[in-house]
C-alpha cells in the first residue's frame, strides 16, 4: 500500500513538473529563424531624425499622434511630446511641455514663471518620442514578453497580453511609457507602425508643417534620412544608459534632459 | 468618450517644475507593501527554521508559531502585486510565458517553490496531530464529522504514526527547514533585484540593493515573530492568572538573547545603506544633485529622522541598554517593523520623488477615501486590507493547525 502511494506521488511530481514547463522551451528554431530573430531581416531598420532648429512648438504632431493612435485627446498622457527650453542670462534654464504642447506654447509663462525677453539668452523647441531603442531597457524587463522588438527595430506591446506591472515604464530613462487610460496595458510611441509598414509616414511626421520630424530606413544608404544622419553632426539622448536610442537630433543642446 | 477617463497615477501624483508629461508615481503603497510582506515571510520562516535547524529548543513555541504565521502571510505577499497589476486577471500570464530577462518573470516560480517548502514543512510538523484528531474525533457528531474528514483528507492517507515513522519525520522537517533558509532569503534578494537593477531610476540603481533588502527583511522578521511571541505569551499569562501551574510570560532571557541577532543584522543593515549613501555623494555622478535635494530636503523627515532615527537609531538604543525590560523591547520592536517599512516608502516613493529629466519633483498623496476601485487599491483601504489579511488568515489556519498551545 505505502509503496503504490509512493509510486503515485512520484508520477504525480513528474506529472505536475511536465505540465509546468512552458511549451516554448521545447521549440527549436531553425538558423534562419534565430538569425531573424536575433539580426533582423536586414533590410530595413526605422530611425528617426529631429531638427530642434526647424521646430515652432505649434504642438500639431501632438494633436496629430493623439488621434491617430486613439490616446484620450484630453488625458495628461502622450506617446509624443514637445518640450520647450528657455535659458536665462543668470544660467538657469526653464523647461515645461503644457499638455505634452498638444496646444503649443501662447503663453509667455513658462511653467509658473514669465520671464522677461530681455532676459532670455536663448530658447527653443524639442520633440520627444520613443527612441526605438536598439538595446531597449523596457523590453528586457517585461515579464511576459508583451513587448517586443520587431525586425525592423520597432518596439511594440501586446495589449492583449500586457499584465500592466510598470516594470517597463520604471525601466525607460525617457519616461515615453505610460498606462493607456483606457485598455489598461502599458502604452507608447510605435512610430506609427501602422502605417509605416504600409509605406506611409508616421501621423506627427505628416503634420509637422516645418519639416523638423522625419522617419527613414537607416539600412538604406540612400534614404535622405540615413545620408543626413550620416553626413550631419546628430545626438542622440541620454546614451549614458547603453540603450542605444535610435532617435537622432539635429541642433541637440546640452541643456536637454 | 463615455469612459471615465483614469490616468494610472495621475489622482495621486503632485508635479513641481518640469517633469516628463507621462511620468507620475505609477508604483505606490502596494509596491511598498510587496517588499515589506515579502520581508516578513522570509523572516518568520528563517526565525522557525533556528528551532528546527539548529535545535534552538527555547524557541519551540515560537517556532511552531512563526511556521504557521508564515504560512498566513505567505498569500498575503502577493496581494499586493495583484491589486496593482492593472490587468489582475493575466496575473498567470509570467508562468506562460516567463521572459526570463526580466527580474519579474521567475517570481512565480521562486515564491511557488517556497510555498511548497513551507507547506510541506507543515505537513509534516503537523501530521501526527491529523492522525490524533482523526482518532479522537470517532463518532462525535456532524461537525467533529466534517472535521474528521477533513483532517483525512489533509493526513494523505499516511497514517502511520509509529515512533519509526514520526522521526522520519522530523528528519524530514529538518531538511526542509534547512532548504528553506536560502529560499527564503533568495526570495527577498530577489525583491531587492527586482529595484537595483533598474538603470533609468538613479536611487534604486545600486548592486547593493538586495543585499541591503535582505538584512532589512531578516531584522523585521525576527522583530515581528518576538513581538508576537511576546504578545502571545503574556495574553496566556493573562488569562491563567490565579491557576495552580502559572505561565510565566515572556521570558526576558529569550527576548535579550533574539534581539542580539536582531542587533546584528540591523547593523549590518545600516551599514550597508550610509555605505550606499556615502558613495553616492562622494562619486557625485549626474543624479548626485537631485538625490541630495531628495534625501536632505524634501524628504529629509522620512529618510533621517522617521527611517534612520526613530525606526533603527532610538530602538538600538532601547535594545542596547542594560537591564532589557519587556516593555522597553516591545516599544523597541514596533519601532524596528516602523523603521523597515519607512525604509521600503523611502526606496519606493523615493525613487519616483524626482523626475527622470532630473528637473522636476512628484510628491505622492496617498487616496484615503476611495471614489473607485482604483483609488481603493493603490490606497490607504488596500493598503489596511493587505495589513489585516494576514491576522484572518492566520486565526482561519489556526482553527485547523493549532499553533498557539503552549507545550
Amino acid at each position: 500500500m505505502s509503496c503504490s502511494r509512493r509510486d503515485l506521488l512520484k508520477k504525480a511530481m513528474c506529472g505536475a513538473v511536465a505540465a509546468s514547463l512552458p511549451l516554448t522551451m521545447f521549440r527549436f528554431l531553425s538558423p534562419a529563424q534565430a538569425q531573424a530573430a536575433v539580426a533582423g531581416s536586414g533590410k530595413v531598420r526605422w530611425g528617426f531624425l529631429v531638427d530642434t532648429r526647424k521646430c515652432v512648438g505649434c504642438g500639431f504632431c501632438v494633436k496629430a499622434c493623439k488621434m491617430e493612435n486613439e490616446v484620450p485627446y484630453d488625458a495628461p498622457v502622450t506617446r509624443t511630446w514637445v518640450e520647450r527650453y528657455v535659458v536665462t542670462r543668470d544660467g538657469k534654464t526653464h523647461i515645461d511641455s503644457p499638455l505634452g504642447g498638444r496646444d503649443g506654447f501662447v503663453s509667455q509663462k513658462v511653467g509658473e514663471e514669465t520671464i522677461p525677453p530681455e532676459e532670455i539668452t536663448k530658447a527653443f523647441f524639442v520633440p520627444k518620442l520613443c527612441n526605438q531603442c536598439d538595446n531597449p531597457a523596457c523590453v528586457q524587463v517585461c515579464p511576459v514578453g508583451a513587448t517586443f522588438q520587431t525586425n525592423d527595430g520597432v518596439v511594440l506591446i501586446d495589449r492583449t497580453w500586457c499584465i500592466g506591472c510598470g516594470y517597463c515604464i520604471m525601466a525607460c530613462p525617457y519616461g515615453v511609457r505610460f498606462f493607456h487610460p483606457i485598455y489598461k496595458v502599458a502604452e507608447k510611441c510605435t512610430f506609427c507602425y501602422h502605417r509605416i509598414s504600409k509605406g506611409m509616414v508616421t501621423a506627427c511626421v505628416q503634420a509637422c508643417p516645418f519639416g523638423a520630424r522625419r522617419i527613414g530606413n537607416l539600412k538604406d544608404p540612400n534614404d535622405p534620412v540615413t545620408r543626413a544622419i550620416m553626413t550631419e553632426r546628430v545626438a542622440v539622448l541620454k546614451d549614458e544608459y547603453g540603450t542605444k536610442p535610435q532617435v537622432f537630433y539635429i541642433g541637440l543642446d546640452s541643456n536637454v534632459r | 468618450m463615455t469612459h471615465e477617463l483614469f490616468v494610472h497615477g495621475a489622482e495621486w501624483t503632485v508635479k513641481e517644475f518640469f517633469v516628463y508629461p507621462n511620468e507620475f508615481i505609477y508604483w505606490s503603497i502596494q509596491i511598498v507593501l510587496y517588499p515589506y510582506m515579502t520581508g516578513l515571510v522570509a523572516g518568520a520562516f528563517v526565525l522557525s527554521s533556528l528551532y528546527h535547524v539548529f535545535g534552538q529548543q527555547d524557541i519551540k513555541d515560537m517556532a511552531r508559531f512563526s511556521l504557521v504565521f508564515s504560512l498566513a502571510l505567505l498569500p498575503v505577499a502577493t496581494m499586493p502585486l495583484l491589486m496593482h497589476l492593472q490587468q489582475p486577471l493575466r496575473a498567470g500570464n509570467p508562468l506562460f510565458t516567463p521572459h526570463f530577462t526580466s527580474a519579474i518573470a521567475a517570481f512565480g516560480i521562486v515564491f511557488s517553490t517556497y510555498a511548497l517548502i513551507v507547506m510541506s514543512e507543515i505537513w509534516f510538523v503537523y501530521r501526527k496531530y491529523f492522525v490524533e484528531q482523526i482518532e479522537a474525533l470517532k463518532g462525535k457528531g456532524a461537525v467533529a464529522g466534517a472535521k474528521r474528514a477533513l483532517y483525512r483528507v489533509l493526513a494523505m492517507g499516511a497514517l502511520d504514526v509509529s515512533d519509526e515513522a514520526v522521526a522520519k519525520d522530523k528528519k524530514a522537517v529538518k531538511i526542509l527547514a534547512g532548504i528553506g533558509i536560502p529560499v527564503a532569503c533568495f526570495l527577498h534578494g530577489y525583491a531587492g533585484f527586482i529595484f537595483g537593477s533598474v538603470k533609468a531610476n538613479a536611487l534604486w540603481m545600486s548592486p547593493l540593493m538586495p543585499v541591503i533588502f535582505i538584512m532589512s527583511a531578516v531584522v523585521s522578521g525576527i522583530a515581528l515573530c518576538m513581538l508576537t511571541y511576546i504578545v502571545i505569551m503574556e495574553w496566556s499569562k493573562l488569562r491563567h492568572k490565579g491557576e495552580a501551574a502559572e505561565i510565566g510570560g515572556a521570558e526576558i532571557d529569550l527576548i535579550t538573547k533574539t534581539s542580539r541577532y536582531l542587533l546584528g543584522f540591523l547593523i549590518a543593515a545600516i551599514t550597508l545603506e550610509i555605505l550606499d549613501l556615502i558613495f553616492r555623494g562622494y562619486t557625485a555622478m549626474k543624479s548626485w544633485d537631485i538625490l541630495r535635494s531628495v534625501m536632505y530636503g524634501k524628504d529629509f523627515v522620512n529618510i533621517f529622522v522617521l527611517q534612520y532615527g526613530c525606526g533603527n537609531l532610538v530602538p538600538f538604543i532601547l535594545l542596547l541598554m542594560p537591564r532589557l525590560t519587556i516593555r522597553r523591547a516591545v516599544v523597541a520592536l514596533v519601532l524596528v517593523l516602523f523603521g523597515v517599512f519607512m525604509m521600503r516608502w523611502n526606496v519606493v516613493i523615493g525613487g519616483q520623488a524626482f523626475s527622470l529629466s532630473f528637473a522636476g519633483y512628484m510628491h505622492y498623496h496617498l487616496p484615503v477615501i476611495p471614489h473607485n476601485v482604483e483609488t481603493f487599491k493603490e490606497g490607504l483601504g488596500g493598503a489596511l486590507l493587505v495589513g489585516i489579511t494576514p491576522f484572518v488568515l492566520f486565526w482561519g489556519i489556526n482553527k485547523v493547525l493549532p499553533s498557539l498551545k503552549t507545550s
